[in-house]
């Protein structure tokens, strides 16, 4: 008996592709996502690196050296860039991470969480830049915070002569950095909570005398951090590596090491290229040396945990605990909301007098001013990111629809290669993107900008779609086979629907990346595309706040709207069925 | 051939999970119109059997042997093309569509004028007792009535037989019983070979076919041994 059955060949599959044409080109859609998002990172890496050692021969680099590592270690302000970078990144990530884990261990179980969760979406939404410029507009000694207490706490009439934003240790960065890396550590942590069965851990634990949050950071934090190592790697890389934001907040001299790299790739000086192609090397070297010793770190916390775990102290309630993490929370969300106001106000005052806290005259002069720059900027940023997000979105579900289809497995070295847009600093590859891009001549087209939005969309929408995707109850898919639908009916007819919400989130999320971005606009745009933030970073260099208002209030509204769009129409298409109408 | 020609033959069948053996060598055949019960204890593999059949074994599985379906050997089809119709303990009723458009994804393609397919939907709306539900989501229908759409959506697809995963065991009493009539109706009428799997001896009652337990051996006539669709018979 045993013999006979150890003979059994497998069963035909049953999944065999009933239209061979679809399944043929089904088949080639995750090599072709892999090849898409990373050559170009391979290349540019490479296209980084070479010159960073003397080599790029349409500038008269032909030779190997060391030349340009001497001149980058020679520059006087690259000490300083360097200690601005890795105070500022690392003490973000430290600050959003702490936050995050005691925002969820404080509130684990209790309404606050939920309401802390509801409202998360409209954070992650608002754009990094529009995030910097609103807060300068808040804590600048100009700024509402100062107006809204002047003159009668501060007896201020004139701004004062403080560094409260572009400070010197880069402490307004660090503080927009945890207001937008916060959320989204958040967000990674609660999705995470969802697949541990944290509840029954932290039953178990409490009906052992633990109190909430040690019953929590004992038995849920060790259980989740693997999920999260990922995403607080991405934190820590993007914190040590940011532009946008360290263009507005940071201070310039010297300004933070990615900065520095980035002014000099855009230097007319030509032989700045050499030296600004060994900064990025250098920040790469940065990130990945962070990231090491954060892994050591874990390392060391894990052995400090176990034995903190073993001597079994119980805690207290967590009472003091749980309205700390929540007065936090509840003052992130309110910087954000604060943020969105100012930039909103700012765009529509006409005369403002310092310190009066509202404008005297509010005016749509500012708006029907710019309307050529917004019409322009808007419909380069819109028309890119609709591109960005629905490729995206194309090549994502052609990727799970494919490995649902194979019957093939996930493995946790593929998320890793996901990561990697993530992880690899963007001024660390971009500039050998762009000479990727020259060769292909994508160079300063549509197509070459919608690419390098595709690359930093592509993952998130994978991410926030893959979940969703993969736990759609796989009994409908058999139930509508068996009904005769074969596969390409079944994705079209019962998959897609049902994930509706899903993958309209998952599309908002990867439009509001697109919308987001700034260096590679700046770089594979070639200075030919302006978006609606490339002209609010570069507006806020030194124009009017009113028009600084206008751009950055418009580049935060316009992922709100697609994240209110991807909500909204699921729902109303739910409600127009609920209503029960028995037809005559 | 025997009596199979329009009928569910099994032949040889055997199933392994991970290498090994949980379903022995079987041959098994479903007349026309008759109801074959397969009892056996919760993961002895009895619904991973009816897996085989209409297709949808997971590739943990193995599996050896033949299906045939009316003479034909359908076992190396994709599941879509086999015309078996399966019930399962949830009703899986397609929460996006309405009453009326879960049926209509059960109508083939091949019945192409929109008519039609409009009087077919509500013909089996009637059938169900549902004439005025016919726009409703299915969310707002009690279970009983979900069931009973389940079943007329997979026999609007026409099967050729009809497979029943312990599709009562979620139902309450009374209307377990209420429904068990109603598919062992429309079963004999519609004149499917008819496979149910079930641990509950009442369904087995209540199918009034011949009994088999299932498991390692293969298969093992159950008490009281009825007038039984001998296996092997088309061997």
């Amino acid at each position: 008996m045993a013999e006979t059955v150890q003979q059994l060949r497998p069963a035909p599959r049953p999944a065999a592709p009933a239209g061979a044409a679809s399944g043929g080109i089904l088949r080639h859609v995750p090599a072709l996502t892999l090849g898409l998002f990373l050559a170009p990172i391979a290349a540019g890496i490479v296209g980084t690196w070479l010159p960073a050692f003397g080599y790029l021969p349409a500038l008269g680099g032909e030779t190997l050296g060391l030349a340009p590592w001497r001149a980058l270690m020679a520059h006087p302000s690259v000490p300083g860039a360097v200690r601005l970078t890795l105070a500022s990144g690392i003490l973000a990530t430290v600050l959003s991470f702490a936050l995050a884990i005691g925002c969820v261990a404080a509130c684990h179980g209790t309404r606050a969480l939920t309401r802390i969760q509801r409202m998360l979406a409209p954070m992650l939404a608002m754009p990094h830049a529009a995030a910097a410029i609103g807060l300068a507009f808040l804590i600048a000694p100009s700024g509402w915070f100062a107006r809204m207490v002047s003159p009668w706490a501060t007896g201020w009439t004139t701004p004062p002569d403080v560094a409260l934003i572009n400070d010197p240790y880069g402490l307004s960065l660090t503080l927009a950095l945890v207001v937008k890396e916060t959320p989204y550590l958040l967000l990674m942590i609660l999705a995470a909570l969802g697949q541990s069965r944290a509840n029954e851990r932290m039953a178990v634990a409490r009906s052992l005398g633990y109190g909430p949050v040690v019953g929590w950071l004992k038995t849920v934090l060790p259980a989740i951090y693997p999920q999260i190592r990922l995403p607080v790697y991405a934190v820590l890389a993007f914190s040590l590596s940011v532009v946008d934001m360290a263009l507005v907040l940071a201070p310039s001299t010297p300004p933070p090491l990615a900065v520095l790299v980035y002014r000099w790739f855009n230097n007319p000086d030509l032989a700045l290229r050499f030296p600004a192609a060994a900064g990025a090397g250098l920040q790469l070297l940065l990130v990945a040396g962070a990231i090491a010793a954060w892994r050591g770190g874990e390392a060391l916390a894990a052995r400090l945990g176990r034995a903190w775990i073993a001597g079994g102290a119980r805690g207290g309630s967590g009472q003091r605990a749980r309205a700390a993490a929540s007065a936090a929370m509840m003052a992130l969300y309110a910087m954000t909301g604060l943020t969105l106001a100012a930039l909103a106000i700012w765009s529509v005052a006409g005369r403002w007098r310092y310190p009066d806290a509202m404008p005297g005259a509010w005016t749509l002069d500012n708006w029907a001013r710019h309307m050529d720059g917004i019409v322009w900027a808007g419909g380069t940023t819109l028309s890119v990111a609709v591109a960005a997000s629905a490729a995206a979105l194309v090549l994502v579900l052609g990727c799970l629809e494919n490995e649902q289809r194979q019957g093939l497995r996930t493995l946790t070295r593929a998320l890793w290669l996901l990561y990697t847009p993530l992880l690899v600093p963007q001024v660390a590859f971009l500039f050998g993107a762009q000479t990727l891009a020259v060769r292909l001549g994508l160079d300063g087209t549509w197509v070459g900008l919608v690419w390098s939005h595709l690359l930093f969309v592509l993952p998130y929408v994978f991410l926030t779609l893959a979940d969703p995707f993969r736990s759609l109850d796989e009994r409908y898919v058999r139930t509508a086979r068996c009904l005769g639908a074969g596969p390409a009916r079944v994705f079209w007819r019962v998959k897609l629907p049902m994930l509706i919400r899903p993958v309209l989130f998952a599309a908002a999320v990867g439009f509001a990346v697109s919308v987001a971005q700034y260096l590679p606009t700046q770089f594979v745009g070639g200075g030919r595309f302006a978006t609606l933030t490339t002209e609010a970073v570069t507006l806020s260099a030194g124009a009017d706040r009113r028009v600084i208002g206008v751009f950055a209030f418009l580049q935060a509204v316009l992922p709100l709207a697609a994240f209110a769009v991807a909500l909204a129409v699921p729902a109303r298409a739910r409600r127009a069925r609920r209503s029960p109408e028995p037809t005559p | 051939m025997s009596g199979a020609e329009n009928g569910l033959e099994l032949r040889q069948a055997a199933l392994t999970l991970h290498g090994r053996p949980l379903i022995g060598t079987l041959d098994l055949a479903v007349r026309a119109g008759r109801v074959v019960t397969l009892m056996g204890p919760s993961g002895c593999g009895k619904s991973s059997l009816l897996a085989f059949v209409c297709g949808t074994l997971t590739p943990a599985f193995a599996a050896r042997g033949q299906v045939l379906l009316g003479g034909r050997d359908i076992t190396a089809l994709p599941l879509e093309r086999r015309r078996v119709g399966i019930l399962f303990q949830d009703d899986l009723l397609f929460p996006h569509l309405s009453v009326a458009d879960n049926l209509a994804f059960g109508l083939p393609r091949a019945v192409r004028d929109r008519a039609e397919r409009r009087r077919r939907v509500h013909a089996a709306l009637a059938e169900a007792d549902l004439d005025d539900f016919a726009d409703r989501d299915p969310a707002t229908l009690s279970g009983g009535q979900r069931a009973r759409v389940a079943l007329l959506r997979t026999l609007l697809a026409e099967p050729l037989a009809l497979l029943l995963d312990e599709p009562f065991s979620k139902l309450d009493a009374g209307l377990r019983d209420r429904f068990r009539g109603f598919v062992f109706e429309h079963a004999r009428r519609n004149a499917l070979p008819t496979l149910l799997v079930t641990h509950d001896p009442a369904d087995a009652a209540a199918a009034s076919g011949p009994t088999f337990e299932i498991g390692t051996e293969g298969l093992a006539p159950c008490t009281p041994p009825r007038r039984l669709d001998k296996p092997g018979t088309a061997a």
